[in-house]
Formats: structure tokens, sequence, C-alpha cells
């Protein structure tokens, strides 16, 4: 077992971060990097995702072919602890866990996001897998993907108001159940 | 062809072209396991097009785990791959512990790692028994799920459930193996291994079972992988990731065993991996018995672990502990963590968050079947509507984990 530094972000630099930092820093496209407990994470602009996702898929020496996993956050009342957070003014963050079968190597890719300015590009162009993931975080936190082929909602049914899985969502709040939709 | 019809230019074949046909299989259909929804575009007996609904066991996971402390969350894990719990209970733990930064005992890595393979055994019989089930072969099921049964037995006297064991704990795990274990082990893996073989008599080399399952539900390796397809039907497409190997945890480096792969990606290698994967976990299982030391089960820091009954019950210190664990909930530092194991299915991921205190800030689950079920559609597209039943069963669709 991996044991990690416990008092917050630690700077040891991995191979793989070294060139993301080395790559995509210059280009201005990193707001933060860390790897706490082992796991290296970048994050970066909402906006520049998919020059992130283009260069960690295809760069010979990343070669991210596997889409581990795909998630968000909603940080609403808790931005404190993640400091880049406050000055974007970003309340959820979208999360995506990369791994490389070839080089088995994992990376953490984070990109923070506005309630008012809740979407992002999909990535289903680059991981075909992408797919549900990525319905199921707009499902649940709300996130739009644009140019995602079928964007509609997955665990829960068509008719479901609001987004369960942020913060502001009631747990105890209950919904009718709809009729029959055909 | 008529010697009339042929004077008027009839042609029977294009004439009695009937149109697409689309049907509901499921939610709750006698041929699959699961509860889930396929919406298929049937041309005659072949899958046109198809549409996957999956969500009927959805049960807000991940909200609940967010209202629990920390240690309340164990019995959610359980009911996620419901067929190898104590393998979700392991990944969690871990996960919380890295939070943590603790590392527990070595005696509790090799009760893990033992309890972990045990509900991969369970994960296997219940998935290869259940696919041959709804391919016809009730007798083989049968073998099986005897072969489960006693394997719980064993899960029994060490946890006392049979199902939902909720046996690990942040910083240890809740009870030592009971006295004679290993006689029982010894008994009943041989038992097992007479099942497998009367199995394996039974089905690999059956004409009507290798007719259903070879050179159906074929993926390639590079669609595999863009998938994400992970575990045994990875594997079976000959890419020999497994978590255990590629990045070790628990004891899994001092442990000798083998990675089956495939060569085909189809219905019958996925088979075939997972019945030889049951082999390989009984030998890790023997292997760590045999090396397992003496020593303590939990972490002796009581931040992060329960005190033992015993003491709560008789001691004023522990029970002081006991009541901050309960009401507080084991103060985790703020962080984020992404651990993953090797379950049932594949690669297992916790991608935990906590902002500092008792209650998980978000407990993700990464669920190996939600990826497996998303490439539904390009594994059954142009085939048999018949050939959707054994691929679905070999996909291994868990509602619980899938769903969550």
């Amino acid at each position: 077992m991996s044991q990690g530094d416990n008092k917050g972000y630690g700077v040891v630099d991995s191979a793989v971060m070294a060139r993301v930092r080395a790559k995509l820093g210059p280009l201005g496209l990193i707001l933060h990097t860390h790897n706490q407990h082992g796991d290296d994470t970048v994050v970066v602009q909402a906006d520049d995702i998919l020059q992130v996702m283009e260069f960690l898929r295809h760069d010979p020496a990343m070669s991210f072919d596997m889409m581990m996993d795909l998630t968000a956050v909603d940080y609403l009342g808790a931005e404190r602890t993640h400091p880049y957070l406050e000055p974007l003014k970003a309340r959820f963050e979208v999360v995506y866990h990369l791994y490389s079968v070839e080089k088995n190597h994992r990376i953490r890719v984070k990109a923070p996001l506005t309630l008012e300015n809740c979407y992002i590009n999909s990535v289903t162009g680059i991981w075909a897998g992408a797919d549900w993931f990525e319905r199921e975080a707009f499902d649940l936190y709300g996130v739009v993907f644009r140019g995602h082929p079928n964007l509609k909602r997955i665990l829960l049914y068509e008719g479901f108001e609001g987004h369960p899985l942020r913060k502001d969502y009631d747990k105890f709040k209950r919904q009718p159940l709809i009729g029959p939709v055909n | 062809m008529r010697e009339e019809d042929r004077e008027k230019g009839y042609d029977f074949h294009k004439k009695s072209h009937t149109d697409t046909m689309v049907i509901n299989m499921g939610p709750s259909h006698p041929a699959t396991h699961g509860t889930v929804k396929f919406f298929l575009t049937l041309d005659g007996e072949i899958i046109e097009d198809i549409d996957v609904e999956i969500g009927y066991l959805h049960r807000a996971f991940e909200k609940e785990c967010e209202a629990q402390k920390w240690n309340g969350v164990f019995p959610y894990t359980d009911r996620l791959d419901y067929t190898a719990s104590a393998l979700n209970n392991v990944g969690y733990a871990m996960a919380a512990e890295r939070l943590i930064g603790i590392e527990v005992p070595e005696r509790c890595q090799y009760l893990r790692t033992i309890v972990s393979e045990m509900a991969r055994l369970s994960g296997h019989y219940t998935n290869v028994g259940a696919g041959a089930l709804e391919l016809g072969a009730l007798t083989a099921f049968i073998y099986f799920i005897e072969a489960r049964e006693l394997l719980w037995d064993l899960m029994e006297s060490i946890c006392g459930a049979r199902l939902t064991h909720n046996y690990v704990r942040i910083g240890g795990v809740t009870s030592d193996l009971p006295s004679g274990f290993r006689e029982n082990i010894k008994r009943i893996f041989a038992k097992n291994r007479e099942l497998w073989v009367d199995f394996d008599t039974m089905l690999t080399k059956n004409r009507i079972f290798l007719d259903r399952m070879r050179d159906t539900g074929a993926i390639s390796q590079k669609d595999a992988i863009e998938w994400g397809f992970t575990g045994p039907c990875l594997r079976a497409t000959g890419v020999p990731y497994d978590v255990r190997r590629a990045q070790p945890y628990l004891v899994y480096d001092r442990v000798d065993f083998d990675i089956p792969v495939g060569s085909t990606g189809d219905n019958f290698d996925r088979y075939l991996v997972r019945m030889e994967e049951i082999n390989q976990s009984m030998r890790i299982i023997e292997q760590c018995l045999e090396q397992m030391p003496d020593g303590p089960i939990n972490v002796d820091d009581p931040r992060w672990r329960m005190p033992s009954k015993d003491d709560s019950s008789t001691k004023m210190e522990p029970l002081i502990f006991h009541f901050k664990q309960i009401i507080e909930g084991p103060q985790i530092p703020a962080g984020e963590v992404y651990q993953a194991v090797e379950g049932c299915n594949g690669e297992l991921g916790y991608y935990l968050v906590s902002s500092g205190g008792g209650k998980p800030w978000k407990c993700r689950v990464r669920p190996p079947s939600f990826a497996l079920t998303a490439a539904m559609p390009l594994l059954v597209k142009g085939a048999m509507l018949a050939d959707l039943i054994p691929t679905f069963d070999m996909i291994n669709l868990i509602g619980g984990e899938c769903d969550r």
C-alpha cells in the first residue's frame, strides 16, 4: 500500500507529472498540480479540456488509452479545501481518472466549473467509453457535456426534476413517480 | 420459385421481407440476471439496434454515503456487487486508510486478501453458474451453487453473515479467523475442486454450450481498452491487465498466482478466464493461510478504530472512544484519493473526497460492470437475438453495482 503524505499537497514529481508540466505548462493550460497520497493530479481550465485530453491520449510518453472513471464533485460550502477553487468562484469539478494499459500509470485530471457556466466539452470523441460516464455526471450533477451524442438521464427517469447529488438537493426531498412515457 | 411467379417477375425473397420490429426485453426477463431493459430493433432474428436502459436498482448510494459517518458506509458498499461483498468493503477501507495515512497490521492484510479472494470465488461461481443456467444448463448451475453455499459457510464462520458480510472496518477487520478454519477450508476446497471438475466436464466441451458461447459477443483488444473494459472481459481479449499484478496492494506481491488470458475476446474466452481464476483464487488463499503471521488485526489507534465490544462494555476509556466514533465519526483530514482494487468484474475504484470531518464529502465508486454494459450495443449489433443472452451473462451486469 502506498503511503501518501497526510498534511496536504505533496510536491514529489513523478515522470508523468514532470512531462505534463513541461508540455502543458508553457501553453498556460495548468491551473494547479499536486500528488496528494501519491495520486498525480492536474487541474486545468474547463475550456481547455479537449486540448489537454488529446495530449494525454496521444502523446507517446503518456498514452492514457483508458478512461477509467469520470465523475463530478460539488464543493458548495467546502471550496476552502481546494485553494484554487475560490479565485475561480468555481463550485463543481469534473474529475477524470485516466489509466494507461501500455505504460501502467495513472493520472487524475480535474476541471473546475461554476454554476452559471456548467458546461464542458465531451471527451466521447477521444474515449468511446466516456459516453455513459458523462451521462451519469449530467444526470446526477447537471453538468452539460457539449458535443455528447446522446446526453440524457441514465440512472434516474425522464421527468425527474433537479440533480440529486448537488449539495443543495435535500436528501429527504420526494418526487412523485411519473406515469408511463409511451 | 413457381413458374407463374417467375413470369410475373415476383421475387419471393424481396416481397416477403418484413419491416423491422421494436421490442422491449426486460426490465424483468427470465433469461437475464439483473434488472435491465433492452430496447431492441429486430430484423427477423437479427439485432439491428439496441438501447440499454439501466437504473432500475438505483438507490442513491452516493447520496446516502454522504449522510453517513465514514464507518457507516460499509453496509452500503456490501450491496454494490452483492455476489462479492467483502471485496467492496476492502476497497473502501483501503481508500479511507490512504486518506488518513495509516497502514493496517500484516495479519489484517492477509485476512483481507483471504476474504477478497473468497468473495471473488463467490462472484465467479455465481456468474458462471447463472450463465450456464440461462443457456438451459440447470444442473451445472446447481453444482456451482453448492460450491458457493459451502464457501458462504466459511464466510459465515468468519463474520457471521453469508451474503452481505460487512466484515472490514477502517483500520482493520471485525474478527479473526475462527478455530478450525484451516481444517474446514481444506475440506471445502477439496469438495469445491471436485465440483469444478464436474462443472467443467459438463460444459467446457459440451457441443450446445460451445455453439452458443464461441464467437459470440466478441470484442477486439483496441475496442475493449477504448470502452474501459477491465477484469475477465478485458483479459479474455488477451490484455493481461489485473490490478493485483499491475499495482499490487495488500499482500498480492507476496503470493504466487497466474493471470489467465484469452485470445479472441468472445464469450467462451470470458468463461474460460473466469473458470481458471477460480483455481487461482484458491491458490492465493492457500498460500495466504500458510504465510499468515500472528499478531493484531486492527490498528492500535482509537481515533480510527472502534474499540472491541468487550473493552467498551467493561472499561471507561474505550467506552468514550466508542461514543466518539458513533457520534462524531473518525475525523479524516481533508483530501482526495482514488484507490483501485481488482473486483470480480474488473477494476473497482473508490474515489473519496474528504472536507475534513466525520462524514465523506463524496464517495464515488467506479463500477466495472457499468463500463462493460455501456459497450453492449457494440457486442450484439448484427448478432442473433439468442446471442444476447450469453453475451449479457458474461458481461455480468450486477444491478447493485451498475445502478448504485
